[in-house]
Parts: C-alpha cells; sequence; structure tokens
C-alpha cells in the first residue's frame, strides 16, 4: 500500500511553544483517518504542516512521497477544507462552484451542483452573508466534491445541526465508497465519527499519544460493572484504566477480555459492556492531560 | 451497531445472522460490501474486514464482477456451531439470573414448559 501523508520529526515552534513536536507517522493512502485531540492539541498546525501552509521547524512531512511547500503538483492533490475559510468579499455560492474546478483538477461540477440542492443553499446568495452552518456546508460541497486524492477536513460543521452533520457523514462514506481516497477527518466529536474511520491519530499537547486502528482500539478494552466487591474481585489482577462506584456498585475499564473472562464475568453477576471510542482515548491518552510532558 | 466489540465481527454476526433466518438463502447474492457500508454508516474497509471472515470460514464466496454469494451448506454450518455455543452464550446467563433472583432449577424448567408454544 502506498502511503499518502508521512510525517518524521515534524515540529513547528512559535517561540517557546511546541505547536507541533516530534512527531511521526504514515497514512496509508485510500483510508479515512481520524485526526483527534482536544482544542488546541496542535491538529490544525499539523494539517497545515501536511497542506504546505506552515514551514517546518525541524523535521519533514511528505504527501505522496513529495515536500508540499510550493509544490504544485502537490497542491493540485490536496483539498484543505479549513474551519474558517475566507473567499473574496463579494463571492456568491456559484462563483465558488465555478472557480472550483481551476484548483481542484477531479473537480465533480454535477455532483457538486446536487450537493449545494441538498444542503438547501442558495446559489445567488452572498457568502458573507452565510450563517455559519451555511458556511460549513459550502466547505463540505468544495470537499466532497474535490474529489482530492488527499481531502482534509478540519472540523468541518461548526453551526451544522445533527441532521446535516448526518448528511455529511452519509454523503462522505457514500462517495469514497465510489471513489476511494484518502481522508483526514479533525474532529473532536469523536464518537459521531468512530464507526467512519478506519485509522484514529490522536494527538495532545502537540504529541501524538496514540495512532492505531481504530478497529484495535475498540477492541482494547471494556467495562465490566456490577456489585462493586464483584467488579473489584474481577479487577484485582487486571490492569485498570478507570474505575468509579456509586453506593455499592461499581464500573471498572478494564483490558479486554477474552471469551473464557466474559462467562466468568457474567456468571460472577458482572455485566460487560463497550467503551466508546471517545472514552478510551480518553482514557489511553492519560485523559487528556498533561502525564505526556511529565514522562 | 455497538456492543463494544470490533464493528467487523458484529457486521459478520449479522450476516451469519441473516443466513440463519433465510434472509440470505444458500447460494443467495449478498448486498455488496459499499450497501453494508452505507447501510449502517461504518467504513468500507471495516465492512469488507466482516465479509472476508465469512469468506475465509467459507460460508460466503466471492464471484468476480458478480458479486458475493452464500455458500451452500452455511446455513446447516452455522446452526451447528450455533448450537455448540448455545450453552456458554445461553444457559450460563440465564443461570446466572435465575441465581440471583432465587429461582431453582426445577422452578427455570417449569417456567421453560410453561412458555414453549407446543
Amino acid at each position: 500500500m502506498t502511503l499518502t501523508v508521512e510525517a518524521h520529526g515534524l515540529t513547528k515552534r512559535y517561540g517557546s511553544l511546541h505547536a507541533v513536536n516530534d512527531v511521526s507517522f504514515a497514512i496509508p493512502g485510500g483510508s479515512i483517518v481520524g485526526l483527534l485531540g482536544r482544542n488546541g492539541a496542535g491538529k490544525t498546525t499539523l494539517m497545515q504542516l501536511i497542506t504546505g501552509q506552515e514551514l517546518a521547524t525541524t523535521g519533514d512531512v511528505r504527501v505522496l512521497g513529495e515536500n508540499p511547500v510550493e509544490n504544485p503538483r502537490v497542491m493540485s492533490t490536496l483539498c484543505f477544507v479549513k474551519e474558517a475559510q475566507k473567499y473574496p468579499e463579494d463571492f456568491r455560492v456559484r462563483h465558488v462552484m465555478s472557480v472550483a474546478p481551476r484548483f481542484f483538477p477531479n473537480w465533480d461540477a454535477e455532483y457538486a451542483e446536487r450537493l449545494v440542492d441538498e444542503f438547501r443553499l442558495n446559489r445567488k446568495q452572498r457568502i458573507k452573508k452565510l450563517s455559519r452552518g451555511q458556511l460549513s456546508s459550502v466547505g463540505i460541497i468544495v470537499g466532497l466534491a474535490s474529489r482530492a486524492p488527499v481531502t482534509i477536513f478540519d472540523e468541518p460543521y461548526l453551526g451544522l445541526d445533527a441532521i446535516a452533520r448526518q448528511n455529511f457523514y452519509d454523503h462522505l462514506l457514500a462517495d469514497y465508497s465510489e471513489n476511494p481516497r484518502t481522508i483526514i477527518l479533525s474532529t473532536h466529536l469523536i464518537d459521531e465519527v468512530a464507526n467512519l474511520l478506519e485509522h484514529a491519530i490522536v494527538i495532545d499537547d502537540g504529541r501524538i499519544v496514540l495512532d492505531a486502528p481504530v478497529d484495535e482500539l475498540r477492541a482494547s478494552a471494556v467495562t465490566v460493572s456490577g456489585p462493586a466487591s464483584a467488579v473489584d474481585a474481577f479487577v484485582a489482577a487486571r490492569d485498570v484504566m478507570h474505575h468509579q462506584t456509586l453506593g455499592g456498585l461499581a464500573t471498572a475499564t478494564i483490558s479486554a477480555l477474552s471469551d473464557a473472562d466474559r462467562v466468568t464475568a457474567t456468571a460472577a453477576g458482572l455485566e460487560v459492556g463497550p467503551v466508546s471510542l471517545q472514552q478510551l482515548i480518553i482514557r489511553r491518552s492519560g485523559g487528556w492531560t498533561t502525564e505526556e510532558v511529565s514522562a | 451497531m455497538d456492543d463494544g466489540r470490533p464493528i467487523f465481527l458484529q457486521l459478520a454476526e449479522r450476516i451469519e445472522d441473516g443466513i440463519i433466518d433465510g434472509t440470505y438463502p444458500d447460494e443467495g447474492q449478498l448486498p455488496s460490501i459499499n450497501e453494508f457500508a452505507a447501510f449502517h454508516r461504518i467504513n468500507p474497509a471495516t465492512a469488507l474486514k466482516g465479509i472476508t471472515r465469512l469468506v475465509d470460514a467459507g460460508l460466503v464466496y466471492k464471484r468476480r464482477g458478480v458479486g458475493m454469494f452464500v455458500a451452500a451448506g452455511a446455513r446447516d454450518r452455522l446452526l451447528a456451531a450455533r448450537r455448540e455455543r448455545f450453552a456458554d452464550s445461553h444457559i450460563a446467563p440465564l443461570l446466572a439470573e435465575a441465581q440471583t433472583l432465587g429461582l431453582t432449577t426445577d422452578e427455570l424448567i417449569d417456567l421453560i414448559r410453561k412458555d414453549t408454544p407446543s
């Protein structure tokens, strides 16, 4: 499998702040990858480095094997949908759709028009008069219809309600199935996108704290709950990631159980339940704390 | 779709359920990977992994350019496997709950008899 985006020891410093700190990863081609982390963790800086909009302080980033900075070959393969995309002053919705083919060689105009209708945008509307949600819709349409080999969405759904977001996810999946490409989705709505992702990269305080297939992550932990004494007895010899009690009841998050262990747990009157990707990431990345720095 | 186990396993099991209950009869065609992905709102690679599991187990086979089909005898094999697992997957939790409620085995058997359609 070819690698679309690779970073080696990538670092971006602003004065004394390490926005991205010695980061290395490799994103295989044709997958949907989640770039997850808290606000201010370094996600946007990392995407700016990938898209050649920022120069690395040290280290190296490659897109389809090449340095993205001022590289027209790489630029023509990239589409970066930003949280706050700026458009020329007098642009209307239809202008965005008509200039897009100049930036994106794979632009599908017919698909874009269909999306404009589905997201209920008025083609004559001035961009600066759009609501926050409508502006997000424009970005989503550009990202999807660009069909760019590497498409990056940075928190693309500000102001969008749950239905519009679901609409976006459905289109993303359907279009990705038809036209496989690399999609990097930066978000903090982890559980909403969990099933769409093949791979998750979690960044905290400028460093990568988790980089794994989502399937593997989900399979890596469970919760057991029940009477506190039974829970404590069951988890005594295990690695407990999180423990909570309420009266005489307890819930513990532990590493995955074998089928035999599940039977034992059930026989002991315990309930074995799932851990959401979001919970798991919070547990595995030290609760979004700064442990990584002091370590 | 979420009971805490990997999504691809859950998808494979749902398709097995469909084979057992006749939704997907022996030699019948299955929906495509992309259709499964869109329907369950999961990544197509995950759907592929789930199907591959069934292909590897010989329960489903691919015809290049046509699609995926349920293998002959798949239902019988699944039934045999599920029966073998029945004690662990259903009887053990049933007994545990009965014990919590203070039901004796004889009472449990009576309950089962009473609710069994004749």
